[in-house]
């Protein structure tokens, strides 16, 4: 197998020990990405953390922390990983099953291509133009909503449910699904028909080997790439504030409501505290990702 | 002020095109300009320049003006630009037209020192009044025909156009609307639009406190406009969608609760289109009017406000169904639009207006309760 050549070839070339300048010459063609992230990514950290703990009048305050257990926030943090949590758990599943059923057919097959194409470009499917493809049609004067109030007599007016936290959930679903099977084909295709055979040949039913090693196997990478779907949820934005005008319902809206307020003074600075709080999940997330994809790249290579 | 988030900028890019298009006569001279510079920056009025021609000559040299959140579909901003563009040969830009007032005075803070620094400021109340200190005090050669309570006696700001708390309706769609309960009747389902999020944006709060009015509230009191508002969610009638010119007319939102300017402007593009002023609850609100006292060209601000107050810059502002503020001086010396001056929506009953302190109070109270009164 070429996974067990490749060691002995690579270990060949750096058994030479290279120079010290030699090992730093890569290093500078990494000085433009680093310098970007610092200004893009750590500053903005930063400036968020450091505005969190400030008090009006500079100085180190915890009033806007404190004033993150205000029911509104509460609330929308609340509103937040529901949407995040159920959105996620919808397309984990969901897109686990495709990718399973895309499987049963062989890797050149015209199925498999145009599958992992189409997700491909709907997994990056979202924002404003995904908004108003919903609304278009499911919204008020949806396509869909006039259809089905003539067949099925629903209300020709539609529903008020699409600009709210279940429509959201069915919104994000749609980027979810195709970005969960982009993540998740690569692990479901590693589980390798020997372990079946060897499972077959012991005496396991289909049932017990899904069972006992299919599953035990897939878990770190289904949970892996569910976190992910997760953070994905949690951050987005555009498609959230293109559908949902009224009550900011999730915390990313209700940042943008403490920006932009012209009857709510003096909020501004509450961002930095959602803003921070948000940081904190997106973290921990990403941790637990991390651990669980060190656990699955432990079998499935 | 405006919050309206119409995701297709086509106002931008419209108002963009137009005043790229208009001429700047005069490029060169930043640097001289007689008047300009640092005593255009201090000018309190126009003898400040000498006369008004030397305030349009100083104007010219700096050849620009920026504006900032000012939608060509609201109060007439649109044309009033193009008149002024074109009658003084400066060039407008207009950044961001669907921006609030709190993005407003944040853009001055983020481009001070710039060139693209905002001018001139359109404000809402509660944020033009929590920042005086960045405006330049200035008054207009028509300042006394403006009531005192309608302007600092200092030149720091001064009301442009109000106009009153109205719902707006296709009345080929839905019954006539006569008080604001009607918009609790099964007619009604699926139909009544706020303009914003009343946490936000200053026209919705103003709808809130019509509701309030209308429900035995009171200018101190939300709660019951609030109540009304999580009741018309209830009875399904409360549509979360923000409502624009273009879901008016593609009939998504038949009943809007909006300024009556904003409203009276509709019935151009749909004919069944109605205004009414509910009497029982008549909310007026006016915006203020400011200058940046970090302007990049001083004089081209001065000038605009000059052109705002003349009785051109006020017909205009009545041309798209806004209520100048020297609407009264301009009825007694006959120099108004009388036509349009009586189309604008009839009002009856005593106006209310919010105070600032009374707007502090009840944007806490909506913070605290908009959210869950309409989940």
């Amino acid at each position: 197998m070429t996974t067990n050549q490749t060691p002995t070839a690579t270990g060949g070339r750096t058994s030479g020990r290279p120079s010290r300048g030699r090992a730093a010459a890569p290093a500078i063609g990494l000085v433009p990405f680093v310098v970007y992230m610092t200004i893009f990514l750590v500053v903005p950290t930063v400036t968020v953390v450091v505005g969190a703990f400030q008090g009006p009048d500079g100085g180190f305050s915890l009033e806007k922390i404190k004033a993150l257990g205000g029911e509104t926030a509460l609330g929308a943090l609340r509103e937040s990983l529901l949407l995040s949590v159920s959105s996620a758990l919808i397309g984990a599943v969901a897109g686990a099953l495709l990718c399973w059923a895309v499987l049963a057919s062989p890797p050149a097959s015209l199925l498999r291509r145009v599958t992992t194409a189409v997700c491909g470009v709907l997994a990056q499917f979202g924002g404003v133009t995904l908004a108003f493809a919903w609304v278009a049609t499911l919204g008020f004067n949806g396509l869909l909503t006039g259809l089905l109030a003539d067949v099925l007599g629903t209300d020709p007016n539609g529903a008020s449910w699409l600009y709210g936290l279940p429509g959201l959930v069915l919104v994000y679903t749609y980027f979810q699904v195709p970005l969960m099977v982009i993540v998740f084909l690569p692990a479901l295709e590693g589980v390798r028909p020997q372990w079946r055979e060897a499972a077959a040949n012991l005496g396991a039913s289909t049932w017990q080997y899904w069972w006992q090693v299919g599953f035990p196997l897939l878990r770190p990478a289904f949970l892996g790439s569910a976190l992910l779907l997760f953070a994905n949820a949690f951050a987005a934005y555009a498609t959230a504030a293109a559908l949902v005008s009224q009550g900011s319902p999730i915390t990313p809206l209700l940042i943008r409501a403490s920006l932009t307020s012209e009857v709510v003074l003096g909020q501004s600075d509450f961002g930095y505290a959602l803003a921070l709080q948000m940081v904190l999940v997106v973290s921990v997330v990403m941790a637990a990702y991390a651990w669980l994809l060190r656990r699955t790249s432990r079998w499935l290579q | 002020m405006k919050i309206r988030h119409s995701l297709v900028a086509a106002a931008a890019a419209a108002s963009l095109a137009l005043t790229a298009c208009a001429a700047p006569e005069k490029e060169k001279a930043d640097d001289d300009g007689g008047a300009g510079g640092v005593a255009a920056a201090k000018a309190t009025s126009v003898a400040d320049f000498g006369t008004f021609d030397d305030l349009v000559k100083a104007a010219q040299a700096e050849g620009e003006l920026n504006v900032i959140a000012l939608p060509e579909d609201w109060a007439n901003y649109g044309e009033i630009i193009e008149e002024f563009s074109e009658k003084y040969g400066i060039k407008v830009n207009s950044a961001q037209p669907d921006a609030s007032s709190q993005e407003e005075i944040n853009a001055a803070d983020q481009l001070k020192g710039t060139k693209r620094a905002p001018d001139v400021f359109d404000l809402g109340q509660a944020v033009a009044l929590a920042n005086t200190a960045k405006f330049a005090p200035y008054k207009v050669q028509t300042w006394d025909d403006v009531p005192d309570a309608f302007k600092a006696s200092d030149g720091l700001w001064i009301n442009d156009y109000g106009g009153y708390m109205s719902i707006g309706y296709d009345s080929s769609v839905v019954p006539d609307v006569t008080s604001v309960k009607d918009l609790l009747k099964p007619e009604f389902k699926g139909k009544v639009a706020l303009n914003g999020d009343p946490t936000q944006a200053g026209a919705a709060f103003s709808g809130v406190v019509m509701a309030s009015l209308a429900n035995g509230g009171s200018a101190d009191d939300i709660k019951p406009g609030v109540d009304f508002f999580a009741d018309l969610k209830k009875a399904g009638n409360f549509l979360p969608l923000d409502p624009t010119p273009a879901t008016i007319e593609s009939g998504q939102t038949p009943v809007v609760i909006d300024w009556d300017y904003n409203n009276a402007a509709i019935a151009d593009e749909v004919d069944t289109w109605k205004t009414v002023v509910v009497p029982e609850a008549a909310v007026a609100g006016y915006y203020f009017q400011a200058i940046n006292a970090d302007a990049p060209h001083p004089a081209a601000a001065r000038l605009w406000q000059e052109f705002l107050y003349s009785d051109e810059g006020q017909n205009l502002y009545l041309e798209g169904g806004a209520r100048p503020v020297r609407a009264d001086a301009m009825v007694e010396s006959g120099t108004i639009d009388a036509e349009d001056w009586a189309a604008l929506p009839q009002v009856s009953g005593e106006p209310v207006v919010v105070t600032d302190e009374q707007t502090a109070k009840l944007g806490e109270y909506l913070a605290a309760n908009w959210a869950k009164a309409i989940r």
